[in-house]
């Protein structure tokens, strides 16, 4: 069943600030789903990888997230690491917004 | 070409190895260590994990190996050279340097009492397993020092069922660093938790079972951990005739009045634009002074720039602070949801900011403000305590200005 892309609703659009991010967590996993300065949506695994700090409570300016924690920061349409100290790159999965709500593909 | 030579491979030393390597350095790096360890994290040992202290590696040994970083792991740095530029090691080995990087940080300040030896520090792993091993539900743990290591240790020890007591001597706690108005907090906080504080007392004498006070007082203590701060590791230095005071002293640009010898992190005073010289105790501070310096030592001639910046976790708060708040700034407070915001301006210019609440919540405000001071402006008070004004606009507007 993995192949088997499976979407499921994360918020509405209005619920996340531009340019800002919120927490989503669904079967026992975290996430973190963004709202671009172009009110474009992205959805990436909830903690840094370096150390299990949230990113939503993390600064959104364009389209990096910075670790509130280390300053470590992402650019969550890729996940790609930005900056030290986060070497690791994020992952990510697909968001789209369907009637206001914003559904990220998780399987 | 002999190369760089790093003295201490705490946050800072290490960070300056990678930093001299990200960039261009081609020559050899040596970073020199007296723990048996690979570099580790330091916050991450009060915060242990299931009882026991986490050891969480700054990088993997081949990473280290991987740019060429040569490693010194459990050797210290006994002697410096100036003049023939080399450094004797505690191996017998004599390393030669084109540069030199000292970053030997900081030792535990040690009490002075009858009983002092019975009183374990908190700085390194080795401090943190002894006391973690030993600090278990049922027994009574006493902390000498209400700084901000002591009082995370103290929320750390609560959250196991250990009856924590804080002894300081000056009114309040955590008064060098925290703005009075989250310190409060804060200590209520800790008094709501069953925290004892035993405040304006020195201490007489410790005894196997107990810290004895000034005023006759004996507190019961199976564990005393002493948390009164830290010296700046400046012995070498002053052996090797560099210029030292509350630290190793160094120009803007981390350089010591040798021309050869920079210092980094926790033992560096740097001279700051308005004179004097000021050494900064954090994670942050001990990674960009690092690349500063590895820059410099690499050629550069760069001048150290970052804000001061901290946080400390206690319960499920945390606190951020940014630039360094002085109570004759004009103070202006912004409530939020989980929390608090305290904005400092000095004549009219934002220089500083301050944030307690639940958890990283403040995180990105406290990010905010560190950009809007970078970027030197001066708010309209009004705005920054109007939660409905954004701070992100605030800094949009005036990078456009």
């Amino acid at each position: 069943m993995s192949n088997m892309i499976t979407w499921v609703p994360a918020c509405k659009l209005e619920d996340i600030e531009q340019e800002g991010a919120i927490r989503f967590d669904h079967a026992g996993r975290t996430y973190a789903v963004y709202r671009g300065p172009d009110d474009s949506v992205y959805c990436t695994a909830g903690l840094c990888t370096h150390e299990a700090i949230h990113l939503a409570d993390g600064l959104v300016m364009d389209f990096e997230v910075e670790c509130p924690k280390h300053s470590g920061a992402f650019d969550y349409r890729t996940g790609e690491a930005l900056r030290l100290p986060a070497c690791e790159n994020l992952k990510t999965y697909p968001a789209e917004i369907v009637d206001g709500e914003v559904r990220v593909a998780l399987g | 070409m002999d190369g760089i030579v790093i003295i201490g491979a705490g946050e800072s030393g290490t960070r300056a190895a990678f930093a001299l390597r990200e960039t261009g350095f081609s020559g050899s790096v040596t970073l020199v260590g007296a723990e048996p360890h690979l570099p580790y994290e330091r916050p991450p040992l009060s915060k242990p994990l299931d009882g026991a202290v986490q050891m969480k590696p700054i990088c993997r040994g081949d990473a280290l190996e991987s740019v060429g970083i040569d490693y010194l792991q459990g050797v210290s740095a006994l002697r410096i050279d100036a003049d023939a530029r080399s450094v004797a090691l505690s191996d017998g080995r004599t390393l030669a340097y084109d540069k030199l990087l000292l970053a030997t940080g900081a030792r535990p300040r040690r009490l002075n009492c009858p009983g002092a030896e019975r009183a374990l520090d908190f700085r390194t792993y080795a401090d943190a397993a002894a006391i973690f091993a030993r600090a278990e539900a049922g027994k009574m743990v006493a902390i000498i020092g209400g700084g901000l290591i002591g009082l995370e240790l103290a929320a750390v020890l609560r959250g196991k069922g250990i009856a924590v007591s804080v002894i300081e001597m000056a009114p309040k706690p955590l008064g060098r660093a925290v703005p009075p108005r989250f310190a409060t907090r804060l200590h209520a906080r800790h008094q709501d938790e069953g925290v004892v504080f035993h405040l304006g007392q020195s201490i007489a004498e410790i005894t196997d079972d107990a810290i004895v006070l000034a005023d006759g007082i004996a507190v019961p203590a199976d564990i005393v951990v002493a948390a009164i701060g830290v010296q700046p590791d400046i012995a070498l230095a002053e052996a090797a005739g560099l210029a030292t005071g509350n630290g190793i002293l160094t120009d803007g640009h981390l350089r010591t009045s040798d021309p050869n010898i920079y210092a980094a992190g926790d033992c560096a005073a740097v001279a700051q634009p308005g004179g004097g010289h000021v050494r900064f105790e954090s994670w942050r501070n001990a990674r960009s002074q690092a690349e500063t310096a590895a820059r410099n030592l690499a050629g550069g001639k760069e001048t150290l720039m970052a804000i001061p910046w901290f946080w400390s976790d206690q319960y499920d708060l945390g606190l951020q602070v940014a630039g360094l708040p002085h109570p004759d700034h004009q103070s202006v407070t912004r409530r939020l949801d989980g929390g608090e915001l305290e904005f400092y301006l000095d004549g009219g210019r934002l220089v500083a900011a301050a944030g307690l609440g639940l958890g990283n919540s403040l995180a990105k405000d406290i990010k905010l403000a560190e950009m809007l001071i970078a970027a030197g402006v001066s708010p309209d008070p009004a705005a920054l305590a109007d939660t409905s004004v954004n701070l992100k606009a605030l800094l949009k507007s005036a990078r456009a200005a």
